[in-house]
Order: structure tokens, then sequence, then C-alpha cells
């Protein structure tokens, strides 16, 4: 029998809190004041964007240089179909441009109106936003701006009021998770409110739920066997910090439950007992709410507890 | 003295566009199958086992454990990971064995690109400064590098379409491959690249086993001997970087030793027409030598497996006899950020 695959969207989202250290601190924070700084290399090389470390020669930068808002594109790439998060919405250029005083390349996009307009060695100048918060973003962007070439780089010291010391990194992506062939069975038997483990042809374990594998003897599962609904609470962890977005009060038990018939135990609530007379040995079962797709959480069934021989395997 | 290493098995998925039925280990777990079964080993008769893979690509946390299901790893078992091609796994065993604590090592790697954008995806390995709240694409870092290279007059649009020509026409030979045959150069992804000119999405897994020593001429008549190997990395910023050239897979190739005689074969990991042109420039590699008879990475690109398949394909190319002295080469990172350099020879030949 084939059953179609489960799939569900997913999106990961993390936003990262991060610390600048010297230079990178002074590098957003110019660009905030509308300043592009650049770092002087040991050898007199004025790396644009600056780093702390000399790529080349590994060592510690800090004499900052103030270069102009003017440069020159070293190469270019035309995007007709901007992705989200990226710097324009319209169609624009990725281009690497070296600022007048520096030697080394930045990465942004030019605003143009098509890669007709768009050649290496072009004159364009940074767009800055209108809302600047010290980030690379501060730069909206670069337009065409025929210029000379200005004059060399000027020192500068780094410091502006109130500095930016750290960034928060946003980053999404979006999913179509599918969770393969063994766990979309998993799934849908518990929808019909069955557990439904798989059984290693080669050990005859029976793991619930099913991943596909025997990690034992790195073997398919295929042959489907239906445990429980009764099981064993071996062991358990009481619960004293609300979790975010979970809608449980504290303190409660969660449980590993080794179901009549798996050679695994899965983890549960334990619910429909006071927390603090949870224990192990245990006897419970699944509570599938109305409409639910998976047990909202385990049950005392009232059977006297399960002698200890009979679950120290699952612990 | 240092001891001898080979590479004496490899298998790979048949790499396709999606995987859906499949969760990540039930991928993998056929090729780790087939690559032991060409041995006669089990699985608790590995020395060591290495896996390359990235929690990002498919969007599963800890995928690499899962994986593991795969390989039996019932304690005891001496196992490690790289977030990183499994080229890089398998630098990691090949240096295990060389310290005498293992003789054989599995190294599997495997990568599932189907469940999110790998374009965007991308994007979160970049400067998380001044570069990935830009959100750079893939391709569109490639085609940066690409336009220099036009710029530079090292190839131009039809140039590159006659890469992505050659390597989809050399797939045709090669079952596992996604994009095999005439493949229409198509519209511009990210000028000046056009859909030809990139990799496709794939889902996929490859193995391989390494052995060292007498250990491996018992399992396999004629072992991949890894003569050298080495893996060098270019500053991170890509406005830094000289992008026509390549002198990290130059110095990679130096210490692996791979200027000493010249090989007759090369498989290289260029996920893009233009970065072979820096890559046979980098390399030296003359019009004699047999460029990524697999199809390469333009057929198909199993990302965190494809430098593996690298290794995989060149060393198969010897164990059949039809090479030897080989060149792999594997990549991560955009514009060819980070390089590894593999030399294989197979033992001569008995006359017939």
């Amino acid at each position: 029998m084939t059953t179609e695959i489960l799939k569900a969207p997913l999106v990961v989202e993390f936003p990262f809190t991060r610390s600048l250290g010297p230079v990178q601190s002074a590098f957003l924070t110019g660009l905030r004041e509308k300043v592009v700084l650049g770092v002087r290399t040991t050898d007199g090389r004025t790396l644009v964007p600056p780093v702390e470390y000399d790529p080349v020669t590994a060592d510690e930068l800090r004499d900052l240089v103030e270069v102009a808002p003017t440069g020159t594109v070293t190469t270019w790439a035309w995007n007709h179909a901007p992705r989200r998060g990226q710097p324009l919405d319209t169609p624009f250029a990725w281009v690497l441009v070296r600022l007048d005083g520096a030697d080394t390349a930045l990465l942004h996009a030019l605003d143009a109106p098509g890669p007709d307009a768009v050649h290496t060695g072009m004159r364009v100048r940074v767009r800055w936003a209108a809302e600047r918060s010290g980030a690379i973003t501060d730069i909206a962007c670069f337009e065409p701006y025929d210029s000379e070439v200005e004059a060399q780089p000027t020192d500068h010291d780094g410091q502006f009021e109130d500095m930016v010391t750290g960034i928060v990194a946003q980053a999404r992506l979006d999913y179509t998770y599918s969770p393969g062939r063994a766990q979309t069975a998993y799934i849908n038997a518990l929808a019909d409110r069955r557990i439904v483990g798989e059984r290693c042809p080669s050990c005859r374990k029976v793991y619930v739920p099913p991943r596909g594998a025997c990690p034992t003897c790195g073997v398919g599962t295929a042959e489907q066997v239906e445990v429980g609904p009764g099981g064993t609470v071996t062991t358990y962890c009481i619960v004293n910090i609300k979790a975010r977005n979970l809608d449980i009060e504290v303190p409660y038990v969660y449980a590993h439950i080794a179901l009549d018939g798996a050679d695994l135990a899965l983890h549960g609530r334990i619910g429909g007992i006071p927390y603090d007379q949870v224990r192990m040995g245990l006897r419970v079962e699944p509570v599938w709410t109305e409409g639910g797709r998976y047990p909202d959480h385990y049950r005392p069934t009232g059977e006297p507890d399960a002698d200890y021989e009979t679950y120290k395997e699952s612990l | 003295m240092t001891r001898e290493i080979a590479v004496v098995a490899f298998a790979q998925t048949e790499h396709r566009r999606t995987s859906d039925e499949l969760s990540e280990v039930e991928m993998l777990m056929p090729v780790l199958h087939e690559v032991l079964d060409q041995t006669g080993l089990k699985t608790s008769d590995i020395g060591f086992t290495c896996s390359g893979s990235s929690d990002y690509l498919a969007g599963r946390a800890f995928s690499f454990t899962l994986a593991l299901d795969g390989v039996g790893a019932w304690p005891p078992i001496s196992e490690s990971h790289v977030e990183m091609d499994g080229a890089w796994a398998l630098y990691e065993a090949w240096t295990k064995l060389l310290t005498g604590d293992a003789d054989t090592a599995l190294v599997y790697a495997y990568g599932k690109s189907s469940p999110g954008s790998v374009r965007d995806v991308l994007t979160r390995q970049l400067d998380p400064y001044y570069v990935a709240p830009l959100w750079p694409d893939s391709v569109a870092l490639a085609a940066l590098q690409a336009q220099a290279l036009i710029d530079a007059g090292d190839t131009d649009e039809p140039a590159l379409a006659a890469v992505a020509a050659r390597s989809r026409d050399a797939a045709s030979a090669n079952s596992h491959a996604q994009l095999r045959g005439s493949v229409p150069q198509g519209e511009y992804v990210v000028h000046p690249l056009r859909t030809g000119d990139c990799p496709p999405i794939s889902d996929g897994a490859a193995a391989v086993v390494l052995a060292a020593g007498d250990r491996a001429r018992e399992l396999c008549e004629r072992p991949a001997w890894i003569r050298g190997i080495d893996h060098r990395i270019e500053a991170h910023s890509l406005g830094v970087r000289e992008l026509t050239d390549s002198p990290s897979t130059r110095l990679a190739a130096e210490k692996a030793g791979a200027f000493e005689r010249p090989v007759d074969t090369a498989e290289l990991h260029a996920p893009f027409t233009s970065q072979e042109v820096v890559l046979r420039k980098a390399l030296r590699l003359g019009d004699e030598v047999r460029v990524n008879p697999s199809g390469g990475a333009l057929a198909a690109n199993p990302i965190m497996a494809a430098g593996l398949v690298r290794i995989g394909e060149a060393a198969a190319r010897i164990h059949r006899g039809e090479s030897d002295r080989a060149l792999a080469h594997a990549t991560s990172g955009p514009c060819l950020q980070q390089n590894l350099v593999a030399v294989l020879e197979g033992e001569p030949r008995h006359a017939q």
C-alpha cells in the first residue's frame, strides 16, 4: 500500500545577537553617520570594508581611515529577479565596488535601469538609507555617478557619539518539510488513534517512533507493528519552567514511556495525576483530545504498577 | 614511515531533484550498504566512521545524528562528523588512518536540498556583519566571478556554454547523474550565468571506504592510493580576493603533489561553468586531461556530497583500470572559497 507522503511548511527563524569589536563597530557606526571607514594594513593597503586582522599577514589592524563615498565597479552581475531580503525589490546589479582611496572592494547592490547601463569600471556613489542604525544596510545601494577618482584616504580616529557595539542579525529560511516514509506512516496512524512502530528484521526490536532504520544493526525497518496503547513510565522529570508558546501549567511531568510491545521508550507528558505522585512503573495510556492528530498526554490506567523487571531493558 | 591509504570502494545514489518519500537516513542507507557490500565489510568491521552534512539544507536539526542510524552506530564506535562536504570528512578519516588508530574507514555524506531554497540557505554561510544581511544568493556570487573572468578575457558566454554541454554530454554515461545529454542553456538566472551554467538542485548521498596498506589490497583488486591530499582557503571577503584565480587550489595541489607528474583524469568540483575555467588554470590542466568524465557537479550537485563524489568517481576510474593517476578536487563556500585536492594512483597493471 502506498500512502501519500506528508509535507508541511517549516519556517526556521533565528535572530543572532553579535558583538562587533573595535573595527567593525567603527565601520558600522560610521555608516550611520554617512562616513565610510577603511583600515590600513602594515604594508600600506586600505581595506574597505575593514577587518580586524589582515587576511594575508594576519597582523592586527587598528589604523582607521576615511574613504570617499564614490568608487569604481570591479565586477557586476545583473539580478532581474530580486529575492527576499536583498537590498532592492526592483531589478538591480550586484556589484563589487572599490571606493576611492580603498584597495579592496565592497559587495552591495547598484540601482541601474538595466544590464546595458552597467559595466566594469563604471563610476558609482553610495545612496544612503533614509533611516540608519549602524548596519551594512545603512548603504541603501549604489547609484551611477560620473566623477573623478577622489584623493587619498584620510586618517580617522573611528570615534563617534553613541557607538554601535552589536548587531542583531535576523535570518529566516522557509522549507517544505517531509518526514519520509517511516515517519509518515507513524504520523498517519496516530491520527487514527493507533501507535504503529517498525520491527528490525535483524534484531527483531520494535522502534516507536520508527525512523526507518535500526540504529543498532544499521538496516532498514519496514514491518509495521501496532503497540500499546498501554505503557509503563520508565523514568521522568518534573518541569518547572514554562516553555515559550506552550500553554501547559507548571509543574508538570515529562516521562519516558515504554509502550507495551515496543523496545524503545518514547517521550510524553503525564496528566490526570498530581505531578508529585508520578513514579517509575506507573501504568499509563494515551489521551487524544477531540480532533487531535496525536496524543495530547498520557494518563494513569489505574492498573497496578509494573514490576521493575518488566521495563528495566527500556531504561 | 607514512602509511599508504587507498579508496577501496565508492557508492552513490541516483541524484534527483526531490526525494520526498525518503528521510535522510532512508536516502543514505542503501548507499552505505552498497559500499560495504563491495568490500564484504560489515559496519562492525569499520575502524572509523566520518560523515559530512549540513542541517541547514533540509532545515532539520541534528539530522546527522539521525543519519547515524544507518550505520548501526551502537557503542563502542569511533565516529566523527564535519559540517562540511564529505571530502573534508574523508580528509579527517585519512588523518585517522595515518595515525594507525584504524585500518579501515567509512566516509559518507548526504544532502537534501529539495525541502528548502538552496540559493537562500547558502547565504547563511556568509560573513554575518557585512554580507549576509544583503542576502546575496549563491548564483549571484558565482555570476560576479563569471563576469570578472569575462572582463579579464579568460572566457566568454559561448565558452561557458561549451563547458555545460560537455559536462552533460559526459553524464550520459553516468546513470547516477541528474542532468544528462542535451540540456538547454536557457535564460539568464543572474547575468552572465544562464540556467545551463548552474548546477541542478539535487538530493543525494555518497560513501567511500578507505583502507590502509595490505588491508586495502585485500579489499580491492586495484586500490586507488591517495598519494597526496591537502586543503587550503582564501580570505573570506570576496572584495579582497582575485576572483579570476584560485591560489588556494594551486597551493593545495602543490602540497598534494599534483604537479610532480601529469594526471590523466581530473574530477573537478565546479558547480558553475565559470568555476571550471578558474580551476583548469589553477591546476594547469591541459587538453590531454579528461576533465569530469562523470559530468561533474553540473550534472548532479548533492550539496555536502558533491565533493566526495569527485573523489569517489576518480577512485572508481582507477578501480576499473580507466585511469592510472587522477586528480580529485572539492570546494566549499562562495566562488571557490575553500579547496581540497587529492591525487590518486593505481598500481601498474600487469601485462595481459
